[in-house]
C-alpha cells in the first residue's frame, strides 16, 4: 500500500518535471518565475509603506474585472439610464458598480501612499530614475482614465466637470478653441464626446496602463527595490552573489508580507463598498444622481476628492500675467503640478536617499508638502471665496517651492551618516 | 556560421554593384559596406515611411472633428421674447448649438448703470472683437439697449453663470449692481456680460450672431451680415 502510493507520487513528480522541462524548452517559465519571484531578492527591512505597490496591482485587477463586467451592461447611448439599469435591474449590478466606483477612489489612495513612500525614502534616486518616471507616467494616465470614467454615468456633475476640464484645453493660446472642439467632437459636451471618452476609458487607456505597469515592474526588478534606509543591498553579497540583506520575494514577501495586507485591505475596501459607497458625496457626488443637463450648472462644481488638490491650484490662478489671461495660467499651474514631480530624481541633490538620514530642512519641507497637499485637497472641494483663494495661492506656492527649492535645501542641510548595511530594529 | 552569412552576402552584393554605381573610395568602409548608399536608403525609407504614417494618421485625427450630424444641429434657432418682462431673464433658457443663450430684458436703471464710466471691468469697451459682432460693441453690448443676448457660458471654464439682475448686496459682492455670477469659480459679469477685473474669467460673455425677426422674435445663430 505505502509502496504503491510512493510509486504514484514518484510518477506524478516525474510527469510534472517532464512537463516543466517541455515548457522551459519553449518558454522561459521557470526562469521568469525565479527572476521575478523566488530568486528576486528584496531588502529584508520593508515596512508598512511597502504594501501600497502590491495593493495598487490588486486594485488594478479589481478595476479591470468589474470594468469588463460593467461594459457588458453599460451603453453610452443611454448612459444615465443604463447606469440606473445596472444599479436596479441587473443581478448584482449595484455591487459591480460600487466595486468599480470605490475602486477608483481606492486606486488613488494606494497610489498616493505609494508615491509618498517613494518621496520619503528617495526611491526615485539613481539608479531608479526611470522607475520613478514610469510610475509618474502611470499616475498621469490614471488621472485621464479616472476623468474619462467619471464622465460615463453622464450625471449633471459628470457633464459639468467634463465641460470644465475639456475647457482647460481651450485656454491654450491660438489653437485652444479649435483644439477644444476637436476634443469634444462637437460645439459642446455631447453624446459624441461621451462616446469617445467611453472608448478611451475601456480600451485605449487601460491598455496603456497595463503596459506601463508591466514596464514599471520590469524596471523595478532590474534595478532592485529601494528600502527605508535607502542603501543598496547589492553592495554586500555572499559567495553566491546573493545580497546579504536580501530575502527571496517569494515566499517571504508574497505569502508572509503581502497576502495578509491584501486581506486587511479588502476588509476595509468591502466595508466602504457595502456601507458607504458614496462616502457622503465624496466618492459619488450628489449632483450626479441627476441626469446631465447642458442648460443647468450645479450650484457648486467640485471634482472627485482625488483631483481636488490640483483643482485648487487651477482655481488659484486669478490674475493675468505677462498679458496672458489668468485662465491659461490656471491650466499651466495645474499641468505643471503634475509634470514637475517627473523631475524629482534630478532635483534631489542630497548625498543620502532616505528621509531617515536627511537633515531638518528636508523633513520640514516634506511635512509641509504633505500638509499643503491636504489643505489644497480640502480647498478644492469647497466653493470659492477670497480667503480660500488666498490660502490656495499660498498652498500652490508651497507645492512648487517643495520641488523648485529642493536642489538648494537638500545640499545645504546637514545629513546623518548612512549605515553601510540596512538596519532592522526587530 | 549563420551570423557571418549576411556579411558575406552583403559583401558580394556591394562588390557586384560597385562597377555600376562607382562610389567614391570614402563611401566604402573596411568591411566592404557602401555606407553612403546604405544611409541614403535608410533615410529614404524613413522619410517615405514617415509620410505614410502621417497620411494614415489623418483619418484617425480627422474623425474626432464634429460630424455632419453635429454640425447640422448647430443651425440657427428662433426665440420668442414676447413674454419677457423688464428685469428678467428668459427661462427656460433656450439652447443654440447646445449652449445656453441668455436673453435679458434690462430695466432703464440697469441701462443707465451700463453707460457709466467704469474702471472695475476688464474690457469695458468691448475691445476684444472676437467676443461680439460689431453691432454689439457698445456699452450695453446688444442691438437694442434693453434686450441683451449672450452665450451663457463662463469664458473661464464654461460653467453657466447665474443671473442676479437686481441691484442688491450679494454674498459675493456687497456692492452688486446686477449681472451674472458664476458659482463654479466666482467670476462676475455685469448686466452687459462684461467681466470684472480680478476674477478667473478672462473675457466678456460672448454675444452670438442674432437678429430681430420682429419685435418679439429673435433668431440666434445668424444675422443680417451672415445670412
Amino acid at each position: 500500500m505505502a509502496d504503491q502510493s510512493a510509486g504514484n507520487s514518484g510518477k506524478m513528480v516525474k510527469a510534472w518535471t517532464e512537463f516543466m522541462g517541455w515548457m522551459d524548452e519553449r518558454f522561459p517559465l521557470t526562469e521568469t518565475f525565479e527572476y521575478h519571484m523566488s530568486k528576486y531578492y528584496a531588502p529584508k527591512n520593508f515596512n508598512f509603506w511597502y504594501y501600497f505597490g502590491v495593493l495598487s496591482m490588486v486594485v488594478l485587477v479589481i478595476q479591470l474585472l468589474t470594468g469588463i463586467w460593467l461594459t457588458m451592461k453599460y451603453s453610452p447611448a443611454t448612459a444615465f439610464a443604463s447606469v440606473e439599469y445596472i444599479m436596479r435591474d441587473v443581478e448584482y449590478g449595484w455591487l459591480l458598480r460600487y466595486l468599480h466606483s470605490t475602486g477608483a477612489s481606492a486606486f488613488f489612495v494606494v497610489v498616493y501612499l505609494h508615491m509618498f513612500r517613494g518621496m520619503m525614502y528617495g526611491s526615485y534616486r539613481k539608479p531608479r530614475e526611470l522607475l520613478w518616471i514610469i510610475g509618474m507616467a502611470i499616475f498621469a494616465v490614471l488621472i485621464i482614465e479616472g476623468f474619462a470614467g467619471y464622465l460615463l454615468p453622464w450625471g449633471n456633475m459628470s457633464f459639468w466637470a467634463g465641460q470644465v476640464i475639456v475647457s482647460l484645453v481651450g485656454a491654450i493660446p491660438v489653437i485652444g478653441p479649435d483644439l477644444m472642439e476637436w476634443v469634444r467632437g462637437d460645439f459642446l459636451m455631447s453624446d459624441i464626446t461621451l462616446n469617445r471618452f467611453f472608448a478611451l476609458h475601456v480600451i485605449a487607456l487601460p491598455l496603456i496602463l497595463v503596459m506601463l505597469v508591466f514596464v514599471h515592474i520590469v524596471a523595478l526588478h532590474h534595478v532592485g527595490s529601494n528600502n527605508p534606509d535607502g542603501v543598496e543591498i547589492k553592495k554586500h553579497k555572499d559567495e553566491n552573489g546573493i545580497p546579504l540583506d536580501g530575502i527571496q520575494f517569494h515566499p517571504y514577501y508574497t505569502i508572509g508580507h503581502d497576502l495578509p495586507a491584501i486581506a486587511l485591505f479588502l476588509i476595509f475596501f468591502c466595508a466602504v463598498v457595502f456601507f458607504a459607497p458614496e462616502m457622503g458625496g465624496y466618492f459619488i457626488e450628489k449632483p450626479n444622481f441627476e441626469a446631465a443637463n447642458p442648460l443647468k450648472t450645479p450650484e457648486h462644481i467640485a471634482p472627485v476628492w482625488y483631483y481636488t488638490p490640483f483643482y485648487a491650484m487651477l482655481r488659484a490662478a486669478t490674475f493675468p500675467l505677462f498679458g496672458i489671461p489668468a485662465k491659461f495660467w490656471g491650466f499651466v499651474v495645474m499641468a505643471g503640478a503634475i509634470v514637475i514631480p517627473f523631475a524629482l530624481p534630478w532635483l534631489d541633490r542630497s548625498p543620502v536617499k532616505s528621509i531617515r538620514y536627511k537633515g531638518v530642512l528636508s523633513k520640514f519641507m516634506l511635512g509641509l508638502f504633505v500638509v499643503t497637499f491636504f489643505v489644497l485637497g480640502y480647498l478644492g472641494t469647497i466653493a470659492p471665496s477670497p480667503v480660500a483663494t488666498l490660502i490656495a495661492q499660498i498652498g500652490t506656492a508651497i507645492y512648487f517651492a517643495y520641488f523648485v527649492l529642493m536642489p538648494w535645501y537638500t545640499r545645504v542641510e546637514k545629513t546623518k551618516p548612512v549605515p553601510d548595511r540596512i538596519t532592522v530594529s526587530h | 556560421m549563420s551570423s557571418s552569412d549576411p556579411v558575406n552576402s552583403s559583401q558580394e552584393s556591394s562588390q557586384t554593384s560597385t562597377p555600376d554605381s562607382e562610389p567614391g573610395p570614402a563611401s566604402i568602409d573596411k568591411t566592404g559596406f557602401n555606407k553612403q548608399r546604405r544611409y541614403f536608403l535608410i533615410g529614404a525609407t524613413s522619410v517615405v515611411g514617415g509620410v505614410g504614417v502621417i497620411g494614415a494618421a489623418i483619418p484617425f485625427v480627422a474623425s474626432w472633428q464634429p460630424s455632419a450630424k453635429a454640425r447640422a444641429l448647430g443651425a440657427p434657432i428662433t426665440i420668442d421674447i414676447s413674454k419677457l418682462q423688464p428685469g428678467e431673464m428668459l427661462g427656460p433658457v433656450p439652447a443654440w448649438r447646445g449652449q445656453p443663450v441668455f436673453v435679458i430684458y434690462r430695466k432703464q436703471e440697469a441701462i443707465e448703470i451700463l453707460e457709466q464710466e467704469r474702471n472695475d471691468l476688464a474690457d469695458p469697451n468691448s475691445e476684444n472683437t472676437e467676443m461680439q459682432p460689431g453691432y454689439a460693441q457698445n456699452p450695453w453690448r446688444s442691438k437694442r439697449p434693453e434686450i441683451g443676448v449672450y452665450v451663457g457660458l463662463c469664458t473661464h471654464l464654461g460653467c453657466s453663470p447665474k443671473f442676479h439682475g437686481e441691484v442688491v448686496p450679494e454674498p459675493f459682492d456687497p456692492n452688486w449692481q446686477g449681472g451674472f455670477f458664476c458659482p463654479c469659480h466666482g467670476s462676475r459679469f455685469d448686466m452687459a456680460g462684461r467681466v470684472f477685473r480680478g476674477v478667473p474669467a478672462p473675457d466678456n460673455l460672448p454675444v452670438p450672431p442674432y437678429q430681430f425677426l420682429s419685435d418679439s422674435v429673435i433668431q440666434v445663430g445668424v444675422d443680417e451680415e451672415t445670412a
